[in-house]
């Protein structure tokens, strides 16, 4: 398009730009320095089949390892989200082995003995913290599995709602925990047994499937157009938005 | 701190000096002028790439010969097979099931789980990971009417509205009805929604809607539901087959013109198998990663179109497919952001847009077309966008009025999600505006089919981004987890009574040749294949290396 610089997904780069050496599996390419490590395999020359996703941080495909050369300090990210350093060793993840049970939501209930029933290994938790320092969400994941043992399911889920399931915890723990399986089952049992069901909604089913607006739906599908323009330009009322603190409700109930 | 350059800050002094009077304004209600019907016609026919020439061509082959298309997906259309129908055998089947489910999505997982809970055999096949999809990306909501001063009626309504008045008014019916059983559905499952402690759902407006009916969860509404649906289609692992990088590159059909399977390609391996299924459900998703005119997207890796090339070769119609949404705001500093999405909340929760002077020059809440193009107006024609140091044109977003409007903290708590992205780049888009220029987002068409998600051929259903005529020429928000959702589930339903006492006759692959053969009598010349299956972000510099025509996957 005139006058607008549009390149799809692959990145500007421009002249000044400084070039520093990065090592993919321990190979060396010198890439910008600008870069996410994710881009800067593509720029080395890399077609992504695995470890490639959403490319927005937050579907978990791009979990990544490095080092910095010469530093003992293992670090931890999302290759799209994290941008390249000069000397860094770079290794993907795109799987590690895990372990899941049946997650019976309906039979249940949300206390400790369902979890640690599900996930014993849990109890041999050793408090060293690695799987909350191997996160790229910060999210507090020993916390998350203590909670867990405790049986406060709701603060399980509560603390583990930013997880991608990428899997960097996993990688790191010394008692073989699958944390995010642990979580996925807290969050489940908590959104199914912990919160209220809502009433509203239990009713508005029933509505439906009795049949209860089929006659109006029928209505919408077969006037004309125009009718169909006029209804939308003059009989859609607008919910203010302080409608719960006010309790507003529609003049026109003839549809509800 | 600041993590803009010297010659972006600029820019950003002359939006702080106009600030405080336009919070003020905001806080009388007023607003930037929206525009007329008569003016959104002309931005649009002007700048909105949709409607500007060059950008689409007619389609010589297919269903739709005659039409046209983008050039983009033209070109896909216009492209050969990736494999020699001759050298299949297709009397030795690889794997045969009941049910095939192409898409590991949102639609392609509650097409498999309905389909097993009626006591099918399901494959479903997946081109990435299980969950690999738009489906984790959808921030904002799911729309449906649940509260007792909303109706189907009213969120109807409001969808064809949004959509021009040319959705299928039958599949808005059923989108519509079933959206509360959705939701019900969701919480049995366990989805954590948004919730008063007395259980009642909270909701939201969004763009368009007369009433407030958006559900959420936190801002990730759509990875909750993904994760959620992934976990329960793993519960069902004796009934369901997840076949993770394994993409379909050609439906098969019976000797009767039935749906009967597909061709799967092991992405790893480099194998392909045939996989005789008596009822096939379409659920690859949308076209994003065409990136469209060279525009950016904000779509996952695997948005390449692939079922609706699949679908087309086989002789399904294509709707409302010239139809490209482009979001008003994807991210355009810094760089290694460009492209990603920025939600319509920020302008819900009152942040203006402005051009280099720090003047407004746009009503913040348009439909996404029409704001699309006023942005795309004001850095072309007007020449009033900020350039980056890449030489990207924006638009300022003013998050920082946010604080200032709905107290000090809401951006962090509203939006923690774009508040991380931004922090990790020095940038505090609470004290600091976002740079921004349109980026492609939603495939609004796809393909023909009904309200039971029925396609033209028997055995063959649509489920999802791929199907058109849910939203018609543009979609609302909250609408697209709800219409995988719907339709993924009423697709799993079909065709699991479909296939009831259900005899497949002999595989064919003939609608493949028969393609062919049309892509040559056409004159097209091409060594172009398709489906696409990966993007292709390698240099020039080292493709002109590579001196191979195959690398990996992906044929060049």
């Amino acid at each position: 398009m005139k006058g607008i610089l549009l390149t799809g997904d692959r990145p500007v780069i421009p002249e000044n730009t400084k070039m520093v050496p990065v090592y993919i599996m321990g190979k060396r390419y010198i890439v910008p320095e600008t870069l996410t490590i994710q881009k800067a395999f593509e720029y080395a020359g890399y077609q992504w089949i695995r470890g490639c996703g959403c490319r927005g941080g937050i579907c978990g495909a791009c979990a990544t390892v490095y080092r910095i050369m010469g530093d003992h300090k293992l670090y931890f990210g999302l290759a799209c989200q994290t941008v390249v350093k000069e000397n860094m060793v770079l290794a993907q993840i795109p799987f590690y082995p895990y372990k899941r049970k049946f997650h019976d939501v309906e039979n249940s209930e949300p206390t400790a003995e369902t979890m640690i029933n599900t996930y014993p290994e849990i109890l041999k938790c050793v408090g060293c913290n690695t799987c909350t320092r191997a996160c790229p969400m910060d999210i507090k994941v020993m916390d998350y599995i203590n909670a867990a043992i405790r049986g406060d399911i709701e603060r399980c889920a509560k603390l583990s709602l930013d997880c991608i399931m990428c899997g960097l915890c996993t990688s790191r723990c010394p008692a073989q925990i699958t944390h995010y399986n642990v979580a996925m089952f807290a969050r489940r049992l908590t959104g199914a047994r912990v919160f209220k069901r809502a009433e509203h909604l239990k009713v508005r089913v029933q509505e439906i499937n009795s049949g209860k607006f089929e006659k109006f739906m029928k209505e919408l599908v077969e006037i004309s157009d125009e009718e169909l323009r006029r209804r939308y330009v003059e009989e859609r009322e607008w919910e203010p938005l302080n409608s719960r603190d006010i309790g507003w409700k529609p003049q026109d109930e003839r549809y509800l | 701190m600041s993590g803009y350059p010297e010659s972006l800050r600029e820019s950003i002094k002359l939006v702080e000096k106009t600030r405080a009077a336009r919070v003020e304004k905001t806080k009388r209600g007023e607003t930037f002028k929206p525009l007329t019907m008569d003016q959104r016609k002309e931005v649009l026919s002007k700048f909105h790439p949709d409607y500007m020439e060059g950008t689409k061509r007619i389609v010589k082959v297919g269903p739709d010969k005659g039409q046209h298309f983008p050039n983009e997906l033209a070109d896909l259309l216009e492209a050969h097979s990736r494999i020699n129908p001759k050298d299949f055998n297709l009397k030795n089947p690889d794997i045969d099931t009941d049910v095939l489910v192409i898409g590991g999505g949102g639609a392609g997982s509650s097409a498999a789980i309905m389909a097993a809970k009626k006591g099918c055999k399901v494959i479903l096949a997946t081109k990435l990971r299980h969950g690999d999809a738009n489906t984790v990306m959808a921030e904002g909501g799911i729309q449906a009417a649940d509260q007792e001063v909303d109706s189907p009626y009213y969120h109807f309504l409001d969808t064809l509205g949004g959509g021009h008045f040319l959705n299928d008014r039958k599949i808005v019916s059923a989108l519509t009805q079933d959206a509360p059983i959705i939701a019900h559905w969701l919480e049995s499952l366990g989805m954590m929604f948004d919730k008063y402690p007395d259980g009642r759902m909270k909701v939201r407006h969004g763009g368009g809607t007369c009433r407030k009916r958006m559900h959420s969860c936190g801002d990730m509404t759509g990875s909750e539901i993904m994760r959620v649906l992934r976990d329960e289609v793993r519960n069902l692992s004796d009934s369901i087959d997840v076949m993770e990088f394994c993409p379909a590159v050609e439906l098969l059909l019976d000797s009767n013109g039935r749906c009967a399977g597909a061709i799967l390609y092991n992405l790893e391996t480099e194998e392909y198998y045939i996989v005789r299924a008596k009822a096939v459900i379409m659920a690859t998703g949308g076209f994003g990663r065409l990136h469209f005119n060279g525009f950016p997207c904000t779509n996952h890796y695997g948005a390449t179109a692939d079922g609706i090339v699949m679908a087309y070769r086989a002789g399904i119609r294509l709707r409302y497919m010239d139809s490209v949404q482009y979001h008003p705001t994807g991210v355009v500093y810094p760089e290694q952001n460009v492209g990603l999405l920025i939600t319509e909340k920020v302008r819900g929760l009152g942040a203006t847009l402005l051009n280099k002077n720090g003047e407004e020059f746009v009503f913040p809440l348009e439909p996404r077309d029409v704001e699309s193009a006023c942005i795309i107006r004001e850095c072309t024609e007007r020449g009033n966008g900020v350039i980056t140091p890449t030489g990207r044109l924006g638009v300022w977003l003013d998050s920082p009025m946010i604080d200032m409007l709905e107290g000090e903290g809401t951006v962090k708590k509203e939006l923690p999600a774009k508040y991380i992205q931004f922090i990790r780049h020095g940038i505090d888009i609470s004290k600091e505006p976002m740079l921004i220029f349109p980026t492609v987002h939603y495939q609004n068409g796809g393909l023909w089919m009904d309200d039971n998600a029925r396609t033209e051929i028997p055995g063959l259903y649509s489920a999802g981004e791929v199907s058109g005529g849910v939203h018609g020429r543009n979609r609302l928000m909250g609408n697209s987890l709800l219409d995988i959702l719907v339709f993924g589930r009423r697709a799993g339903i079909s065709a699991s009574e479909y296939i009831q006492n259900l005899n497949l006759s002999d595989l064919t692959l003939e609608h493949v040749e028969k393609y062919e053969k049309e892509i040559k009598e056409a004159g097209i010349e091409t060594d172009r294949v398709s489906p696409m299956i990966l993007p292709d972000y390698i240099r020039d510099e080292v493709k002109a290396k590579e001196k191979t025509s195959r690398y990996f996957g992906t044929l060049r």
